[in-house]
């Protein structure tokens, strides 16, 4: 059955629905007639259309809701409200976030609502005037479906202590439920922010009574949010904006960590808490937090402090500073910063100041790029920045190339390096992420993409004469294919370097496997940031032979290493391992019945129930910022970069959700399985009987500790016990949808887009998995319907049963995908085409069985002996050669 | 007799177009006028909802054809029985008898029903059909003008009120806002419902809910995506949410998918018979409906099924028969934390 959560949901055009993880709403905040100057002075003017560029703006900035406020003495408010937001609903890129109608004047507050299809929130009503005039104003409120502000003030006056707003709080709560029928979730409160520093003692603890108070309000009421105006906090600072932004991140960064949900903003003006310089950051905590602060000490310190800043000016004005500079200083502002605002202008511009447009390209533009990869280097700029510099030089180059091309001119002679995935692998997150970071350096880039066979890999880098050769792949077969290429390369006699990275590679493989089949340099890069180093070197005619003689004698020791330690491995025969298995009292156990058998098909699963499954962690990595979540996104290094890029992600998110980007497509398939107590299962579909073979450790274990193999979890066929079924279950998962956005990023030259949903696209599979196991446990199979475990508990594989793919530790065969598959119904049903490497396409897939008994875990197989692999082939039915290839990597 | 224990049992059948079957008996503007508007000063013919005062037989009839054919539910003959919409024949001072009128031929053709059909008492129900106005609060009229509004709220508000009143005078059951092309027009409607029970101090009558997209963008003409108008219209606390007309039942299957999913109430569904043909007819043959819907229900997607524009007594019969033994949509459970 399905089941809805009670989150708060508002909507314009669109829904706006707050999950847990949403964070912090921004409620843009320049369309009030109170707090912007130019908007009450447009909208005296009866200027609404150039008024309505200002909503627009703040859109665009980022506001999730959008506060309007039309309380001025000179005005007909009610007038103004309804015209107005009639406007505004005439917009679509703004009518579709909600409103927040925002008066002190409940007729005005009405006016606004009744002008709004989508469902608003007032702001605010209170018990100001009573408990009977507030319950008529929440009723009215009700009945036009908006959800309601509600001030911490009573008949007393407004609250200012920690007690006082939660007292009222807690008593407007129960009013709004219990006689007015309000639902928890629309209800925000705004337990008053007060201005802090204000020379009077007893404001000093303001800024603590609203951040305790929301902590308190939260635990009693988790359903009904916390909102307030920031901006009050400083106003003690009025005109000296740099303490004031100061001050509200500050303060945001606390009150936030205690539940508040959403607050009067903009946006565009908050600096990132770990970028506020540490001595006022110190005095800003001061002051919120009220430490150090007897006799007015911290505020006294923040004064003096604020004194010595002069205003730096607003940052609307800081923004445009720089477009003073000089053509070339604007590209490079342009290229750190990532700006793509002005690039065609000022690429036009340098145009016609430079003889040749391709001077250009080597002056300004590159001096730029060596900017940003100096920062990068020094690890002052990160990854998704440096992908929107990229972005830029993309677009400036692309403005370019149409005169490069008039002047029929030789494109730059820049280096080239071609880039491809392998043979049989489909995966090129990493190979995309080095590529946009090479071509940040001043690098041609010939990327091949995925799937690519050697011989096109070589003919097109022997035609193009390139440089350099970079391979990349993910799954263990690419290993081989890595091999393969650089053996080729000798046998062609090509003499340029060739560069390995990707996931499943590592120095020891490329030392021990790869460079014995290539003379000409063969290199490990461990990330993209690496990438540029390594070029670097190699193409300097300086620097290459020392290099390459660096490396080589750093992999011939590792081989020398990797050969002598090989003696060390003490293997089992197979018979022994067989005999010390795992050990289950098979006697007193009885199997779970799947609530079905057979395969049950998802074709178009909730990509939104989806995304709670998100395990972030990867994806970070993917951009190589490495650290657990969400942790990460106040990490003291990169917390910045991580944020923005969680943000940037969350909002793409929302876009592929809402639009309908990509599709959910997944099966479940459970059978009657026993095995035959050694290391094969029988698995009976309807129609057909299939053998799994599965593989056994066969090292040499400590005392009590089995060898262990995947049958062991299946329950012996046994002829005294002849009703004594097991059962087995696979699943598969896949997203589709992704290439047509993926053209439209490249046709946009938007590399940090691309790679970001080819990144959400992965989470999406393993989300997926995670999400159809968990209803596998509790619900489809029901072998543990009581399980309660957080997201979190789910990525620490706290759950009980597993879900090991074919190709990875525990069953490194990747050719018994082709049973899973047929016993799952194909490429048909999965929607997964499996590659002649037993790669699945599309790339954001997944796979796995399923084993439900209690003492299953993950295990790796590690490296089996002669006798295995001899009984393996038997037991497969395949040429010893054949079995070879697959099993490389778990060979002696 | 409630509503909500028969929609814990079964799916519900409603009626299907009430206008498709007017026009089957071919009148003239004498026989709308009847005897007593014999002399009215302007043209009446299309005025469908005023034959429940001229000709109430007909319209009886027509609810006696939906009922034989398994109709759990009908709706009342008055989609512009407000003074708004009968501005456009004059007649804005009929619009609560219109109301109570209509409401009264439905109540006749489930009494005779009952009577012919003793065996099978007392399980259908009279909706009162809530239509979307000829003017609408969320879109001006005027493109050179875009803050322009052709009406007001409270305008709208104070027509749906009589209209309510009306129905709820004349015995209705459950009140159905339909064919919802702008949110803030429903919104009004929803207004009207809750200040007209709040003023009688009476117990709201169930509220059903049915939106209208308009086209393949999924958005209501308004411009709201389904979840948007779905969350904007919450706080009525409706008996049932839902889409009806403009689309097929091919066009609309994915939304009701989407609305089956986010939906804490009953769902409902009464699709067009298919899109227009080149003739501007209806022409989906009533099997074909009822195998649409029959998938629908065996998805566990719907409560609530039926026809809206080009579908008759027989698309009726069939859906009636395909549905008749699937189990309906279970309500969701709401959750009480995240």
């Amino acid at each position: 059955m399905n089941s809805i959560k009670p989150y708060s949901r508002f909507s314009g055009l669109e829904p706006l629905v707050v999950r847990p993880e949403t964070n912090f709403l921004n409620v843009g905040e320049r369309t009030n007639v109170t707090g912007s100057k130019k908007f009450a002075r447009l909208i005296k003017e009866n200027k609404y259309e150039e008024a309505l560029s200002i909503a627009r703006q703040q859109v665009e900035n980022g506001a999730q809701v959008i506060d309007v406020n039309m309380d001025d003495a000179l005005l007909d408010g009610v007038q103004a409200m309804t015209t107005f937001i009639n406007l505004l609903q005439s917009e679509p890129d703004i009518a579709k976030i909600p409103v927040m109608i925002d008066s002190s004047k409940f007729e005005i507050i009405e006016a606004g609502l009744k002008c709004v299809q989508g469902k608003c929130i007032v702001n605010s009503i209170s018990m100001k005037e009573g408990v009977d005039k507030f319950i008529e104003q929440a009723r009215i409120c009700r009945m036009y479906g908006a959800a309601v502000v509600v001030m911490a003030f009573d008949e007393v006056g407004q609250a200012d202590t920690k007690q006082r707003k939660v007292e009222i709080c807690h008593r407007a709560y129960k009013i709004l439920t219990e006689q007015v029928g309000f639902d928890a979730q629309d209800i925000i409160f705004d337990p008053n922010i007060f201005a802090l520093a204000t020379g009077m003692e007893e404001h000093n603890n303001y800024g603590v009574d609203f951040i305790e108070a929301t902590r308190e309000i939260k635990q009693l009421m988790p359903l009904t949010k916390i909102s307030g105006g920031v901006s009050n906090l400083s106003f003690s600072f009025r005109g000296n904006d740099h303490v004031r932004e100061a001050m509200h991140s500050v303060f945001l960064y606390y009150a936030i960590k205690e539940g508040m949900d959403m607050g009067i903003v903009n946006a565009g003006q908050l600096v990132v808490y770990d970028e506020i310089e540490p001595q006022l950051r110190e005095l800003c905590e001061d002051v919120i937090l009220n430490r150090n602060n007897d006799n007015n000490e911290a505020t006294d310190k923040l004064i003096a402090f604020a004194e010595t800043v002069k205003a730096k000016g607003k940052a609307e004005v800081k923004d445009e500073a720089w477009r003073n500079a000089s053509v070339e200083e604007r590209l490079k502002h342009a290229l750190v910063n990532g700006i793509t605002e002005y690039i065609d202008v000022d690429t036009e511009e340098a145009r016609l100041q430079y003889n040749r447009p391709l001077e250009v390209i080597e002056g300004p533009l590159m001096a730029g790029m060596s900017v940003v990869g100096d920062l990068f280097g020094a690890g002052k700029m990160f990854l998704p920045q440096v992908v929107k510099s990229a972005r830029v030089m993309k677009k400036s180059v692309a403005w370019l190339t149409p005169f490069i091309e008039a002047e029929k001119q030789e494109a730059s002679n820049a280096p080239t390096i071609l880039l491809a995935t392998v043979k049989g692998d489909v995966h090129d997150i990493g190979k995309n992420i080095v590529g946009v970071v090479l071509g940040c350096n001043g690098y041609n880039i010939i990327d091949l993409g995925v799937m690519v066979p050697t011989d096109k890999i070589l003919d097109v880098a022997q035609k193009e004469n390139v440089d350099i050769i970079g391979l990349s792949g993910l799954i263990t077969p690419s290993l081989d294919e890595m091999v393969h290429v650089a053996h080729e390369m000798k046998r062609r006699g090509m003499k340029q370097p060739l560069l390995i990275g990707g996931a499943t590679t590592s120095r020891m493989h490329t030392a021990v496997k790869i460079t014995p089949q290539y003379d000409d340099g063969v290199i490990h890069v461990l990330d993209a940031s690496r990438s540029v180093t390594v070029a670097g070197s190699l193409l300097s005619k300086e620097q290459k032979p020392a290099f390459l003689q660096g490396i080589k004698g750093e992999y011939d020791k590792l081989r020398d290493d990797f050969n002598n330690k090989k003696v060390v491995k003490q293997f089992l025969s197979l018979e022994d391992a067989q005999a010390n298995k795992t050990k289950i009292d098979w006697k007193n156990f009885t199997a779970v019945t799947p609530t079905f058998t057979g395969v049950k098909q998802f074709d178009n699963y909730d990509l939104n129930e989806l995304r709670n499954y998100i395990d972030w962690k990867p994806f970070f990595i993917a951009w190589e910022l490495h650290g657990n979540f969400p942790a990460i996104l106040t990490d003291a290094v990169v917390g910045t970069e991580a944020t923005k890029l969680y943000n940037d992600a969350n909002a793409m998110l929302d876009k592929i959700i809402a639009e309908k980007w990509l599709t959910a497509k997944g099966t479940v398939g459970f059978w009657p399985a026993n095995s035959d107590g050694k290391d094969s299962v029988e698995v009976r579909s309807t129609n057909d009987k299939v053998r799994l073979e599965f593989l056994r450790q066969q090292i040499k274990k400590a005392e009590g500790q089995p060898n262990i193999s995947l049958a062991d979890f299946i329950q012996p066929a046994n002829d005294s016990q002849p009703s004594a079924t097991d059962y087995l279950g696979a699943f598969s998962v896949t997203i589709h949808g992704i290439e047509e956005h993926i053209k439209r990023f490249e046709a946009a030259h938007d590399d940090y887009s691309k790679i970001t949903l080819q990144a959400l696209a992965d989470r999406f599979a393993e989300a997926f998995a995670e999400c159809l196991h968990e209803r596998t446990r509790k619900e489809f199979w029901g072998y543990a319907k009581d399980e309660v475990l957080t997201n979190e508990d789910l990525i620490k594989e706290q759950y009980m049963g597993i879900r090991p793919a074919p190709g990875y530790p525990a069953c490194p065969d990747h050719t018994e995908k082709y049973k899973l598959f047929s016993l799952l119904g194909g490429e048909e049903a999965t929607g997964i085409h499996l590659t002649e490497s037993l790669a699945m396409f599309p790339a954001s897939s997944v796979c796995g069985w399923y084993f439900a008994h209690p003492d299953s875990k993950y295990f790796g197989v590690g490296k089996i002996s002669n006798d295995q692999l001899e009984d393996y082939t038997k037991r497969k039915g395949m040429s010893l050669e054949e079995v070879t290839r697959w099993l490389r990597p778990i060979l002696e | 007799m409630d509503i909500r224990k028969e929609l814990e049992k079964r799916i519900l059948v409603i009626d299907g177009a009430m206008g498709t079957m007017i026009q089957r008996h071919k009148l003239q503007e004498a026989d709308y006028r009847g005897e007593r508007f014999k002399d009215w000063h302007s043209d009446v013919k299309g005025n469908n909802d005023l034959l429940s005062i001229t000709q109430p037989q007909i319209i009886t009839g027509i609810h006696k054809q939906y009922l034989n054919a398994g109709a759990d539910i009908i709706e009342t003959n008055t989609f512009s029985s407000t003074s708004i919409a009968q501005a456009d024949y004059e007649m804005q001072s009929l619009a609560y008898e219109l109301n109570v009128a209509s409401a009264q031929c439905a109540r006749k053709a489930i009494e005779e029903y009952n009577a012919e059909n003793p065996s099978t008492q007392s399980t259908k129900f009279v909706a009162g059909a809530i239509g979307p106005l000829n003017k609408t609060l969320s879109l001006s009229p005027d493109v050179n003008n875009p803050g322009y509004r052709a009406v007001t709220f409270d305008e709208v508000v104070a027509a749906y009120y009589e209209q309510i009143k009306g129905l709820v005078d004349g015995g209705v059951d459950v009140l159905l806002i339909e064919t919802i092309f702008d949110t803030l027009n429903a919104k009004a409607a929803i207004f009207a419902v809750k200040k007209y029970f709040a003023d009688q101090q009476k117990p709201e009558l169930p509220i059903m809910i049915s939106g209208t997209i308009t086209d393949a963008s999924g958005r209501t003409l308004s411009g709201q995506t389904l979840e948007a108008f779905y969350i904007s219209v919450m706080h009525a606390k409706p008996l049932s949410i839902g889409l009806n007309c403009a689309l097929g039942a091919h066009e609309m299957r994915p939304h009701i998918e989407e609305l089956s999913q986010i939906a804490s109430c009953y769902v409902s569904a009464y699709p067009n018979a298919g899109l227009p043909n080149a003739m501007g007819e209806y022409d989906e043959r009533p099997e074909d409906t009822g195998h649409y819907l029959e998938e629908w229900a065996e998805e566990g997607w719907v409560n609530i099924v039926g026809g809206c524009c080009g579908t008759t007594p027989d698309h009726i019969k069939h859906i009636a028969e395909h549905v008749r033994k699937i189990q309906p949509r279970e309500l969701p459970v709401v959750e009480a934390t995240f």
